[in-house]
């Protein structure tokens, strides 16, 4: 039935001057998002973006697509005809006729948006014209302009849109717009979240995997390869870095307090990161911390793993529950790979009795033991990008 | 040097079994079911591979059928053999089979009484137990051969006439996956009602396997059709594996003595050096056990980690069954008993066709490598 969808941009409207960059990284995210298909164009006509394709059968794909990407408030799947009044009158009915199959449809109403002000009718006058053919061929239908079950809504621009449907969509800023952010992704449930959240808000995303390989599977590389997959649906493309950690595990084991192995571990991947992101032009981390969650997540732990670095953090999970996070989890659908058994499936460095109240100070003396650079410099070549 | 040393999961297909297997795609890719000539000589060529394969367990051609594989024979046997449970029946098996076969016992435990019978720290069943365990009631007895994961060789001889003696219409169904072409199995000296046996445990291909069913023997099927292999599986044959499983057949026919000599003598070996070179090991394989397995455990060494260690050197070993080694507890390793600080650090080692002494030291040299490197990781303190 449709062979285009309206897509309305949703707080672009607030942005004044950086208006046109925000579109264009939107039609980008479009193109992007639908590479797959075949005759598929996008472009701009009056305010709105336009997906237009030549086979139909497809639209139902396309929305589902679309709907994903950031920046868009709804899109209208709709029929594209030329100008000519009684042509839209023709699709109308057609439209409507698809519309009393699928649904029971007692009242509806016509409404009509012409930017176009060439076109020979009035909004009000070609509504009522409209109506009225729909009220000839339909018998059983009546008019209700207050609620009415369905609304067919024709847009008259450079062409004529017609639609009855707006699909709500995720809204945010389309990603890219915003800088770029270097997500810690640990192949667990929180962190993919942290990082659909920050992308709603118009950033780029890269992703950080560290990995204790051959004390963690290459099962798990390839989880964490399906979890940035799934986030690219949202995200647009996601460059990957794998890093594995075991030299540093093994220094820290041999030469710091167990309990204290968690904390350490995790000022290194700080420190790693931050490296990773000003080397590539990133302006934050993201983590999927949240408070309270576990041993390395309480106040404490947190401030002291963050001390490690001047570069700031962003933690959007970090006031949210479990629960909170597993809903959003299984919205974005990247839970059911979340909760596949490969991470962690070796816990050889995960201390019986980790610390909850660590001291700086006695961080900063273990610390003192290991040649930090040195094992920056040694885990950061092996360095993998995806 | 790449080792593949986990042959009891699967094997490598030998040259002469993938040269048959390609003619067969190129020239002899009829159905058996049609009437015209390349249905003939397909048939005939599935006769001949019939013929080998049940050589192999003395069995009789007609008595022999292709299925799908080691699991779909399991189910067909088991399920084809009791076909009007009731909660009186009682059937019994061991903790030790494999899941295609413990599987199917555990969903039918709602229907009748199903009995397991321990092991003893070496996986061998009691026969005095299985002796007190079978009553009238008694429908069938379902025994592994040789075990999957630690290579126990049940006594087959002396479980028939245990089973017989107390119940003489009792059935006796056995799993012989990995004990077919390694050990020598006559199914007319032992009365076995119905033996399971695959292709790709023994260099043949994968997705075929056969089932012995003692003549006379009424099994009903699981799956309905155009009536192929007697009615027991229906379902347009798979020539082209059939015919390559044939060809597996007949090199290990022509040969037996010999590969089981030479796997026996590697394993001695392996399991030589193992415990020479490595301290702190258990070797949980029974010294009498099947000529392809060993499986060792080690004090302190995560297996999973010892098995990517490995991988990283290009050898190939696993955790256990691979159908069961993604499951943390391992039923095998519970019914031999086998001590809390040895259990996690558990490998198999399993022999083929391919494998040879000259890889031995390669091997036993980067496993001691490796354990040497996780434990000084692993050490607590």
């Amino acid at each position: 039935m449709y062979n285009i969808a309206a897509v309305s941009f949703g707080e672009l409207f607030l942005k004044g001057k950086n208006r046109g960059s925000f579109e264009h990284k939107l039609i980008e995210q479009i193109k992007y998002a639908l590479k797959e298909f075949n005759d598929v164009s996008v472009y701009k006509d009056s305010g709105k973006v336009y997906v237009e394709t030549k086979n139909e059968a497809d639209m139902g794909e396309i929305v589902g697509k679309a709907r994903k990407i950031f920046g868009i408030s709804n899109i209208s799947p709709s029929i594209k005809t030329t100008k000519a009044p009684d042509i839209i009158i023709e699709k109308t009915i057609e439209l409507f006729r698809y519309l009393i199959n699928k649904q029971d449809i007692k009242t509806f109403k016509i409404r009509t948006k012409r930017t176009d002000k060439g076109f020979p009718f009035s909004s009000m006058d070609f509504s009522a014209l409209v109506g009225s053919k729909i009220l000839e061929n339909f018998s059983s239908v009546k008019v209700d302009v207050h609620a009415p079950d369905v609304e067919v809504f024709i847009d008259i621009k450079k062409c004529c849109y017609i639609s009855s449907e707006k699909i709500k969509t995720l809204g945010g800023l389309p990603v890219g717009s915003n800088g770029k952010a270097l997500l810690l992704l640990s192949g667990g449930i929180d962190s993919p979240v942290a990082g659909y959240m920050i992308a709603k808000r118009g950033v780029e995303i890269n992703a950080l995997y560290f990995h204790t390989y051959p004390f963690t599977s290459e099962r798990a590389n390839e989880k964490v390869v399906k979890l940035k997959q799934k986030l690219e649906e949202y995200c647009g493309k996601i460059k990957l870095y794998n890093i594995n950690m075991l030299e540093i595990h093994k220094a820290i084991r041999e030469f710091c307090r167990e309990e204290e192995t968690t904390i350490l571990a995790r000022r290194f991947m700080m420190r790693i990161a931050e490296k990773i992101a000003l080397e590539n032009k990133m302006d934050m981390l993201i983590t999927g911390e949240s408070l309270g969650q576990v041993a390395s997540q309480t106040m404490k732990s947190m401030a002291v793993i963050e001390n490690a670095i001047n570069m700031p953090i962003l933690k959007p999970l970090v006031g949210l529950d479990k629960s909170e996070i597993i809903e959003i989890a299984r919205e974005i659908g990247t839970y059911e790979t979340s909760i596949l058994p490969y991470d962690d499936c070796c816990s050889v460095f995960a201390p019986q009795h980790p610390l909850i109240n660590p001291k700086l100070e006695n961080i900063k003396r273990s610390e003192s033991k290991l040649n930090v650079e040195e094992l920056i410099e040694k885990v950061c070549s092996t360095i993998e990008i995806l | 040097m790449q080792v593949y040393l986990d042959n009891s999961a699967t094997t490598k297909v030998r040259d002469e079994v993938l040269k048959e297997i390609i003619d067969a795609n190129e020239n002899f890719y009829g159905n058996p079911s049609s009437l015209h000539r390349m249905g003939l000589v397909v048939e005939k060529k599935i006769d001949e591979a019939r013929k080998t394969s049940a050589k192999l367990i003395g069995a009789k051609p007609e008595e022999t059928y292709f299925t799908g594989g080691g699991t779909e024979s399991n189910n067909i046997a088991i399920f084809g053999h009791l076909t009007n449970l009731n909660k009186h029946n009682s059937v019994i098996t061991t903790k030790i089979e494999h899941p295609s076969v413990y599987n199917v016992f555990k969903h039918i435990e709602d229907k009748c009484q199903v009995k397991y019978l321990d092991t003893d720290e070496n996986g061998r069943i009691n026969t005095q137990e299985l002796y007190d365990m079978v009553d009238e009631n008694t429908l069938l007895v379902s025994i592994i051969h040789v075990n999957n994961e630690i290579g126990t060789v049940q006594q087959l001889n002396e479980i028939a006439s245990t089973i017989k003696r107390k119940n003489e219409n009792a059935r006796l169904h056995v799993d012989a996956v990995q004990s077919y072409g390694k050990i020598k199995i006559d199914v007319h000296k032992v009365p076995v009602d119905t033996l399971t046996f695959s292709s790709h445990k023994i260099h043949g291909p994968k997705g075929v396997g056969g089932l012995y069913i003692r003549s006379g023997l009424k099994i009903a099927p699981l799956i309905y059709g155009g009536g192929q292999e007697s009615g027991i599986r229906s379902g347009t044959e798979n020539t082209t594996g059939i015919i390559g499983f044939g060809k597996a057949c007949e090199l290990v026919y022509d040969s037996f003595n010999e590969e089981t000599n030479k796997l026996y003598s590697l394993k001695d070996t392996y399991v030589k050096k193992l415990e020479e070179e490595i301290e702190d090991i258990k070797i949980n394989s029974p010294a009498d056990g099947a000529p392809h397995i060993i499986n060792v455990s080690f004090k302190n060494v995560p297996g999973e980690v010892l098995v990517h260690y490995l991988e990283d050197k290009d050898i190939y070993v696993s955790t256990g069954s691979a159908c069961s080694s993604k499951s943390r507890d391992n039923r095998i390793l519970d019914a031999i008993n086998l001590g809390k600080e040895y259990r996690e650090g558990t490998i198999r080692i399993s022999l083929g066709h391919f494998n040879n002494l000259e890889e031995v030291e390669y091997v036993i040299e980067n496993i001691k490598q490796s354990v040497k490197d996780i434990r000084s990781i692993t050490k607590r303190g």
